[in-house]
């Protein structure tokens, strides 16, 4: 048991600090204590990024195999961890002059992590959905923090009933799994597919199961949702839906179809392959159209999640690897723009409109730059390393046999390059008489926007060793 | 010097990065300053670049100062150069210094755009060198960012369309290229392009949703190269993005284009089509002519009816692209020669006309050519040097012009002579309309009222020129100079095409028995 509990520890003592932090806060001044309790927050995700990512390269089952401590959940928990505290050091300048910085904020998006945290971490269908229900209840109240705006609160209800139908769903699926293979292991319903015989009834689960996570990742048809909260929703909290729980939802994805239906890949891999040819295309076209800049990034980081699944439908190791790997990516391009959109101001007031960055590139020519690179490795342009995701992905559908499924995807990515390249048009080619932006001077949110770009430009010598960290991860999830 | 080529190609890059760093204020001090940096760096690669021409040697045809080193997901840094791509390269560093001096004056964003050039060399120098697949895509692909930026920032009234239109057209062209790279990666397990040379791809006939394919793979994987560079050549029928580009753009990205860039498609086909997939080659070599004698008469005769003296020069260029496809998928030994002697040509005569448009438009601030007439009485050195670009477009012995067309059509001649006589045809065109063009502008009376007080050339244009014409009466008085490098590459290329379609047609006679 104690062995149990020291597998479960960086939870136990984020939990702890949440709770901590519940406490002082509403024993002290409440709102006084929230930035100081942002910060100390996102430094312990720092501090517990490191404990995880500094651990031994062992796989550890704990709780009779609920909770799985592998390289794998490993990696998706650094990138959960770092993620995460990069949009909390982002939001609070941002919050705190608006009012927003509540103290409940920092302690629920670290009850959310630890959710995730579980979610990666899960070896059964019942740690699957306390850890997914733990997060998802999280997540709804932060949509709707700015209790005074119609829109965020509509965000936050809308999160709320669609992600209820989609924790319906998957329960249900759940319960499909649990009665036609006898048990809520994934080591067990594996068992029961060994012959590479899937029963109906087992079959009908996995689809609610796949549709239900289809729904967290926001791919097509499940996201009908992702717009109107990432508009809705206070541009930090927006950044952090964008990031951490996509990595999250993915990695939790991949440990299902591959520790509990890792014997009906095929059964699975059509379904896959066609939610993320949908993804990529749907959110390729209705972005062209869009101005509001929150809009336009809700729809790529549908695309995106087009293109992760992409690997994921290969249904192999190395398939794995180019999720992770693009994933890690696609968390460091979207905290550099949303560091960007968080600096997009006029007179103080937040501006979304991708029009309003008419010549931007002329008062601002560094940060122009900057996101200039991120745009182009949005779209998937060498030489940045969005670039290099794609090539991952591709790479790993092209060998598992979608031939199709890879042309499908690089033709929906000339298409979603288009809504990019329209905002290098308005940074660079714009109007010049046009009313600008101000200036912004967060040197907080200008590092980030840097620090991202930067690493769009020299991630291609090495990638930072990621690709290396991603190889063992996915080796540790896929046996076979 | 175990680095050479990664040296020259990164120079203009490092030059950039100390403009983009260092240089503050936007006064005509720091204008000065960016003009000269990029001068500076552009000369230095090409006096560099020279090492490699002069201890190149030419009777070897396999890759010479190879460097390696390993990369991500087992790809690799490799560089090198044989005889075809080692005067591209030169190409590429002569035209660069030109084109910073042609662009001198330039008063909007001087230090971004010098940037943007400079950028542009490098990319453009990796794509010559790069001897690994992807590494190869990086470059081409990462060409497409300054040069939007170029035509969208800097260029003319309708730029906006022009740049969305090259940016988009051309990048779906090469993502299907990315898509064979995979493929091929994925067959050969590598992607060093000296590994691939000698991998024979599957050319088994199959059939896709009830459609003989023959040739198999190979001719799959031909046509999706054949996409990404057929745009970038650019061939008929899609060439439209190009006669926009060039019309929208500023002088020097007009230059870059049509002397380097386009010589990219030119280089893919000569580096992976025809050497990698030489039985889908083989098969498709026919619609591949065709398409060529018809880009050759129809672009002649869409030029003849331009009012845009760029788009005129423009079209001009894509017909003169129809020669160089013409002769590489005749496959032997003169069509290959008269390619590649018909890019680097090319590279010299449509900058140089580019220029002597970017000339007179620097001046009136118009490309119609009813605004001109009769130049050649108040500029008579600029009426000599139009002449004589004109006349090297056209073709006329004596100026590397000819020798380019005239072994390609000897090569294709060989092969199928009706595409030869067809494309013949397009000579007496390209005639019409250069000399057509030269008569509006230049000769005539100087009866146009804003045209009297129009002054000559400067002594930094007369500068600009001059090594131009030295080079096309060098290279057509003398081309021993470029087919004595190329010639054993393009050999061992014919040699190992004809080996490889030899026997893929004996295997097919063996299925038909």
């Amino acid at each position: 048991m104690s062995a149990d509990l020291t597998l479960i520890l960086p939870e136990i003592v984020l939990a702890a600090f949440a709770i901590l932090g519940l406490l002082g806060a509403v024993y002290t001044g409440k709102d006084a204590l929230a930035p100081a309790l942002t910060w100390a927050t996102s430094a312990l995700f720092v501090l517990v990024a490191l404990w995880v990512g500094l651990a031994e390269p062992e796989t550890h089952y704990g709780f009779g195999g609920m909770f799985i401590d592998d390289s794998f959940a490993r990696f998706a928990k650094v990138t959960l961890l770092l993620s995460a505290a990069a949009v909390l050091a982002m939001s609070e300048g941002y919050m705190s002059n608006r009012g927003l910085l509540r103290f409940e904020y920092p302690v629920l998006v670290t009850l959310a992590v630890v959710g995730m945290m579980m979610m990666v971490s899960a070896g059964d269908l019942m740690s699957l959905y306390m850890g997914l229900e733990l997060q998802s209840l999280a997540l709804y109240v932060v949509a709707s923090l700015r209790r005074d705006s119609i829109k965020s609160t509509e965000a936050g209800l809308k999160y709320f009933v669609l992600g209820a139908l989609s924790s319906g769903l998957l329960l249900y699926g759940a319960s499909l799994v649990y009665g036609y293979s006898g048990t809520t292991l994934f080591s067990g319903i594996i068992q029961t597919t060994v012959s590479g015989d899937v029963s109906i009834g087992l079959l009908l689960g996995l689809v609610f199961l796949i549709s239900g996570l289809a729904f967290k990742v926001s791919a097509v048809p499940f996201h009908m949702w992702t717009p109107d909260v990432y508009e809705g929703a206070p541009t930090p909290i927006t950044a952090f839906f964008a990031t951490a729980p996509k990595v999250a939802a993915m990695a939790l994805f991949a440990r299902l179809l591959h520790d509990a239906f890792g014997n009906a890949v095929s059964d699975w891999q059509q379904v896959v392959a066609l939610i993320s040819v949908l993804s990529m295309f749907l959110g390729g076209i209705a972005a062209i159209g869009q101005n509001n800049i929150k809009r336009l990034m809700a729809y790529s980081s549908i695309a995106h999640m087009g293109y992760a699944l992409m690997g994921l439908a290969a249904g192999t190791v190395l398939g794995v690897q180019a999720m992770l790997v693009y994933l890690a990516i696609y968390v460091t391009m979207n905290v550099g723009t949303f560091a960007f959109i968080l600096m997009m101001e006029r007179d103080g007031q937040p501006v979304v409109d991708v029009t309003s960055l008419n010549m931007y590139s002329k008062r601002e020519p560094g940060k122009a730059l900057a996101m200039l690179v991120l745009l182009f490795s949005l779209a998937g342009v060498p030489p940045m390393l969005g670039f290099f995701g794609k090539l991952y992905v591709l790479r790993a559908a092209y060998d598992g046999g979608l031939a199709w499924l890879a042309i499908a995807g690089v033709i929906a990515s000339v298409i979603g390059a288009f809504y990019y390249l329209r905002i290098v048009f308005y940074m660079y080619f714009g109007d010049e008489n046009a009313q600008g932006l101000d200036g912004g001077k967060s040197p907080v949110l200008w590092g980030f926007l840097m620090a991202s770009a930067v690493v769009m430009v020299l991630g291609i010598v090495n990638m930072f060793g990621v690709e290396g960290a991603a190889a063992a991860a996915a080796a540790s999830l896929v046996v076979n | 010097m175990d680095n050479l080529l990664s040296i020259t190609t990164f120079i203009p890059a490092l030059a950039a990065l100390i403009l983009a760093l260092f240089l503050r204020g936007s006064d005509a001090a720091a204008q000065r300053n960016a003009k000269w940096v990029a001068m500076f760096a552009t000369t230095a690669t090409f006096l560099v670049s020279l090492f490699i021409l002069f201890e190149f040697d030419a009777s070897n045809p396999g890759f010479q100062f190879v460097e390696q080193a390993d990369w991500l997901l087992g790809l690799q840094y490799k560089m090198g150069v044989d005889g075809i791509s080692v005067l591209f390269v030169m190409l590429t560093t002569f035209m660069m210094p030109l084109v910073i001096a042609a662009s001198w004056n330039v008063t909007d964003r001087v230090k971004e755009y010098m940037i943007a050039f400079l950028l542009l060399e490098t990319l453009m120098l990796g794509v010559f060198m790069a001897l690994d697949l992807v590494l190869f895509y990086l470059f081409f692909e990462a060409g497409l960012i300054p040069m939007f930026l170029i035509i969208g920032i800097w260029g003319g009234a309708n730029r906006i369309y022009a740049s969305f239109k090259f940016f988009l057209y051309t990048f779906l062209g090469s993502v299907l290229m990315l898509v064979a790279m995979v493929a091929m990666f994925s067959d050969a397990g590598s992607t060093d392009i000296a590994v691939l040379l000698n991998h024979e791809f599957d050319a088994g006939t199959f059939s896709i949703l009830g459609i003989q394919i023959v040739g198999g793979m190979q001719t799959l994987m031909f046509l999706a190269f054949f996409a990404s560079f057929a745009v970038k050549m650019p061939m008929w029928p899609v060439h439209t993005w190009l006669p926009d580009a060039h019309v929208q753009a500023p002088t020097a990205g007009s230059v870059v284009l049509a002397a380097i860039l386009l010589k990219m498609g030119g280089y893919g086909f000569l580096r992976f089509s025809l050497p990698m997939f030489p039985v889908g080659s083989e098969v498709l070599a026919p619609l591949v002519l065709w398409m060529s004698a018809i880009a050759i008469v129809y672009t002649s005769l869409v030029a003849l009816v331009q009012q845009d003296m760029k788009k005129l020069i423009a079209y001009s260029s894509v017909a003169h692209m129809g020669f160089v496809t013409m002769g590489i998928f005749a496959a032997n030994q003169q069509g290959l020669d008269g390619a590649i002697f018909q890019m680097i040509s090319h590279g010299f005569i449509s900058g140089a006309l580019f220029m002597c448009v970017g000339v007179i438009y620097d001046r009136m601030h118009t490309r119609e050519i009813d605004a001109y007439g009769g130049l050649v009485n108040r500029m008579p050195a600029y009426a000599l040097v139009f002449l004589f670009f004109t006349m090297a477009n056209v073709g006329l012995p004596g100026t590397s012009g000819f020798v380019g067309e005239f072994l390609t059509l000897m090569g294709v001649f060989q092969v199928n002579t009706w595409v030869a006589a067809v494309a013949t045809t397009g000579v007496i065109l390209s005639a019409a309309y250069a000399l057509w063009l030269y008569r509006r502008v230049v000769l005539g009376d100087l009866i146009k009222e804003s045209l009297k007080s129009i002054t000559d050339m400067t002594r930094r244009e007369k500068l600009i020129f001059a090594p131009l014409v030295a080079m096309t009466l060098l290279l057509g008085i003398y081309p021993a100079l470029v087919l004595d490098i190329i010639g054993p590459s393009v050999s061992a290329l014919v040699n190992n095409y004809d080996t490889a379609t030899t026997a893929a047609a004996a295997a097919l006679q063996v299925v038909g028995n």
